[in-house]
């Protein structure tokens, strides 16, 4: 499945909400279903620090793909990087270069994405990224 | 969540009717979700009377202030004058040369860290601050300490939010020249007994200056009384505009001080060729043009806010703090942060297994406005080994009702975290 693909489901499925309780509810049971971050890396190396909420990011190369693992103390924003994952997870790091930043706003989702908002997504999307082209660049 | 029935502080303040007098209650938000505001410890709504001060300004008398000759310039001038006549009240002050318009409080605490503190603190010397301050009154002394070589020392807080009282005596030393402390903490809700820890710091030869921010929207403020040497306190939360606050000093302290910002007004003559001397207080502490709307609409805010005996507004804040934490503590894993006797305005919490962050997240959705995150407060939430709380603070037009919309709001969002 193409990172497209992978965006065009998500958009599918939050599509079935008419309101935001769902929609809240579906991200916090997708946040629920992240694999544990395993306690060596939710430390500070891998934190990015948010105004009220951390967000833990380990990866490692696996073959051709990037693998990436991370987490949140907080419920809506773990559930927001159960949708990164979804997207970006285990892809190279030309396909993930290739991917526009645009999935949040497409699933109505951009306001938790916002800088000023400051809860560690950003930052953690612009390292995504950063990963992908320092391993594109070898 | 049922809370019973109407209480003779809301029979006797008339919430109903106080309310009809904010617009902005009466907005929606989310859709159709009625505003539920309990954030008024960042910063309370405004009153038609006062937004008619700032809209009255703009249309009839916007001038510049003290040194025009003109009829704009006259009125102008009077109404902010008459804005420092009603501060002067409010804190009973006995001067109104001892009132200084500031930015708010924090730019208040700077003035006097700026401007005494380093005219009359020596390297060596040492400023207590206590455990519960907000960063507005930490930064700048430690900005202060940094630049003069001075040092800060802490007073403990208790793990119900009291300021230890014995260890504060303890602290001080023959260097210890000044004590800065709130009156009430923004994150806890703790009401500190000012009068008394006055009598200590002046005991031992120190000043001290009171952040008010916090106490000014709720109970009665008489400086000469608590004896301080400094008192700030800002227009926003006691139901005026943003942006202006008053610095009150003692006016032999003023008089001493140094000016800290150079500009136009501030000044009695300026040479270039000689020295240039300056005003004498409040004038020589507000450099530049002010927040002149803003200032008058300020008086006005403490003109409409003194309407109400401040003791019934105290009495019914105290009751809708009362039936949230009540409402609070019946969920389950939920802990209140702060339980100081007598505590006012701030119901501060954190509930197990569900992050603040969260819980404002959502509970924004059902129409409901709080602060959630370290209120500014960072060393006094790491003293409770917390990085944030969920805080629901009040004001007079809050109601019962309001308080079961929250806690009704809160147990939903609670469950939806959970599962």
């Amino acid at each position: 499945m193409s990172t497209e693909q992978a965006k065009a489901e998500l958009i599918e499925e939050f599509g079935f909400f008419d309101n935001w309780m769902d929609r809240y509810q579906y991200i916090i049971d997708l946040g629920r279903e992240l694999p544990p971050l395993p306690d060596e890396w939710k430390v500070a190396q891998y934190r990015i620090e948010g105004c009220q909420s951390n967000v833990w990011i380990h990866h490692q190369r696996e073959g051709e793909v990037l693998h990436f693992d991370a987490t949140s103390d907080a419920a809506i924003v773990a559930g927001l990087i159960a949708v990164v994952m979804r997207i970006y997870n285990d892809r190279s790091a030309e396909e993930i270069l290739a991917t526009p930043p645009d999935a949040f706003k497409q699933l109505g989702l951009e306001q938790h994405l916002s800088p000023t908002r400051n809860n560690g997504l950003h930052a953690m999307l612009a390292h995504i990224y950063q990963v992908a082209e320092r391993e594109a660049r070898g | 969540m049922k809370i019973h029935d109407n209480t003779e502080a809301e029979l006797l303040l008339d919430v109903d009717v106080i309310r009809a007098e904010f617009p902005i209650l009466a907005r929606r938000v989310h859709g159709d979700r009625p505003l539920v505001y309990l954030d008024n410890a960042a910063t309370s709504q405004t009153p038609q009377a006062v937004i008619d001060v700032l809209d009255d300004y703009f249309h009839r008398y916007n001038a510049n202030i003290h040194r025009g000759l003109h009829c704009l310039a006259d009125e102008a001038t009077a109404a902010f004058e008459e804005s420092r006549e009603s501060v002067r009240g409010f804190l009973n002050a006995a001067d109104k040369r001892e009132i200084v318009f500031t930015r708010g409080t924090t730019e208040a605490i700077n003035l006097v860290a700026q401007s005494y503190g380093r005219a009359f603190l020596q390297p060596g010397d040492e400023i207590l601050v206590s455990m519960m301050e907000h960063h507005s009154n930490i930064v700048p002394w430690q900005l202060l300490a940094a630049e003069r070589g001075l040092s800060i020392k802490t007073i403990p807080v208790d793990s119900r939010g009291v300021l230890d009282l014995a260890a504060y005596a303890g602290l001080f030393t023959s260097r210890t020249k000044l004590v800065a402390v709130t009156h009430v903490s923004n994150a806890l809700g703790t009401v500190n007994p000012v009068d008394e820890l006055v009598r200590i710091a002046h005991a031992h030869g120190a000043r001290i200056l009171v952040d008010g921010a916090q106490a000014a929207p709720h109970q009665a403020i008489d400086v000469q009384a608590l004896g301080v040497d400094f008192y700030a306190f800002s227009a926003h939360k006691v139901y005026g505009p943003t942006g202006v606050g008053a610095l009150y000093g003692r006016l032999e302290l003023l008089e001493a001080m140094p000016p800290w910002q150079g500009g136009g007004e501030m000044i009695k003559l300026v040479r270039l060729d000689g020295e240039t001397t300056f005003a004498d207080p409040p004038h020589k502490f507000e450099a530049g043009t002010p927040a002149i709307a803003e200032v008058i609409a300020f008086g006005a805010a403490l003109r409409w806010f003194s309407r109400f005996p401040v003791d019934l507004v105290d009495e019914w804040e105290r009751r809708l703090l009362l039936g949230a934490t009540e409402g609070v503590k019946r969920i389950e894993g939920a802990r209140v942060i702060g339980e100081a006797p007598g505590k006012a305005g701030v119901l501060s919490f954190v509930i197990d297994g569900v992050h603040a962050q969260d819980i404002g997240l959502l509970i924004d959705q059902f129409g409901v406005a709080i602060r959630t995150g370290h209120h500014c407060a960072q060393p006094l939430l790491h003293s409770f080994g917390l990085d944030a709380t969920c805080r629901a603070s009040f004001a007079i037009y809050n109601t019962l009702g309001e308080v079961e919309a929250f806690l009704d709001a809160l147990e939903r969002v609670v469950k939806m975290v959970r599962g």
